[in-house]
């Protein structure tokens, strides 16, 4: 159903927003992104509790953006738990604002294009 | 027609998760449900064991801070508890900037509560009290739960209220505020927001 929805949706996806960004795009990776968008870092824990999901999902996930240098991950120890923290880079700012800006688009071209 | 819609839907689908995602991020959402309604338990039983102190108000305001020196322990225990619960920070962005939005408010009343003692006015407090903490809730509350500063704006009623009676009568709306409403406010959040 999904992949029925998504073939039909491409055409137009690709001819309006030729650089739409596939990686963002993913529900759990949009959230993670979003969630960063508005705290300067949140810990492995806080992610886990906003997106409200497992620690592999976020794991997972966060290592694809780390990756892409979308996201920094920092290290550290409080007391004897390690903590791991993660802010968003400015590369992943960047595709943010261009994600929405296409997620804009996208509804102007669908109300009225 | 029908694709159009269809990619509006997912343009709205995408929106929907960025903005969900957003609330819960800048939202402290350890505000301790039944910690409040105990709190509230705690100002009922001190609103009747001051009610007959009107005549010795140093007496008066001394069982009240009591109170809010209790309900402040009960507040950082089950605040604290809530958090760990939920593998929650209360040192990360979101608490940091609920707290000092909290506080400021907070402070101001224990100042002006100082003063108004040192000059023997004892009258303004409930009004004080009930503004100042509305207020604190209503500042904070943009950093939390939607329910905060509605609280707050109940508790700002109750202050304006205050403003106008004698101390007696003030101490009948501080026992509605500091009790019941604390009472009614805890319980829903423990209900909608996990304890």
């Amino acid at each position: 159903m999904a992949k029925a929805t998504a073939r039909r949706l491409q055409p137009v996806v690709e001819t309006k927003i030729p650089d739409f960004d596939r990686l963002i795009h993913e529900k759990t990776r949009l959230a993670i992104v979003s969630a960063l968008a508005v705290n300067p870092s949140l810990s492995f824990n806080e992610l886990k509790a906003i997106l409200e999901t497992s620690d592999g999902n976020v794991s997972v996930h966060t290592r694809k953006l780390e990756e892409a240098n979308y996201l920094n991950c920092k290290k550290s120890f409080n007391g004897r738990i390690p903590r791991t923290d993660y802010s968003l880079t400015a590369a992943g700012r960047r595709a943010f604002e261009r994600y929405l800006s296409h997620m804009e688009a996208l509804i102007k071209a669908a109300r009225g294009g | 027609m029908t694709e159009r819609v269809a990619i509006h839907d997912h343009a709205l689908n995408s929106i929907r998760t960025i903005r969900e995602a957003m609330d819960r991020a800048s939202s402290f959402t350890s505000i301790p449900g039944w910690g409040g309604s105990a709190i509230g338990a705690t100002a009922i039983v001190t609103a009747i064991v001051a009610g007959p102190l009107e005549s010795d108000p140093h007496l008066w305001m001394s069982v009240w801070i009591g109170d809010a020196l209790v309900a402040a322990a009960i507040a950082a225990v089950t605040m604290l508890l809530k958090a760990r619960r939920a593998n929650l920070s209360l040192t990360g962005g979101p608490a940091r900037r609920f707290f000092v939005s909290y506080s400021a408010p907070l402070i101001a009343a224990a100042l002006i509560t100082g003063v108004l003692a040192r000059a023997g006015v004892f009258t303004p407090l409930p009004a004080v009290w009930l503004l100042l903490y509305g207020a604190s809730f209503i500042s904070s509350g943009s950093f939390s739960i939607r329910v905060v500063p509605l609280m707050g704006a109940l508790f700002m009623l109750l202050g304006l209220a205050a403003c106008f009676v004698p101390l007696s009568v003030g101490n009948v709306l501080m026992g509605a505020g500091f009790g019941g409403l604390h009472v009614i406010f805890g319980f829903i959040i423990a209900r909608s927001y996990g304890g």
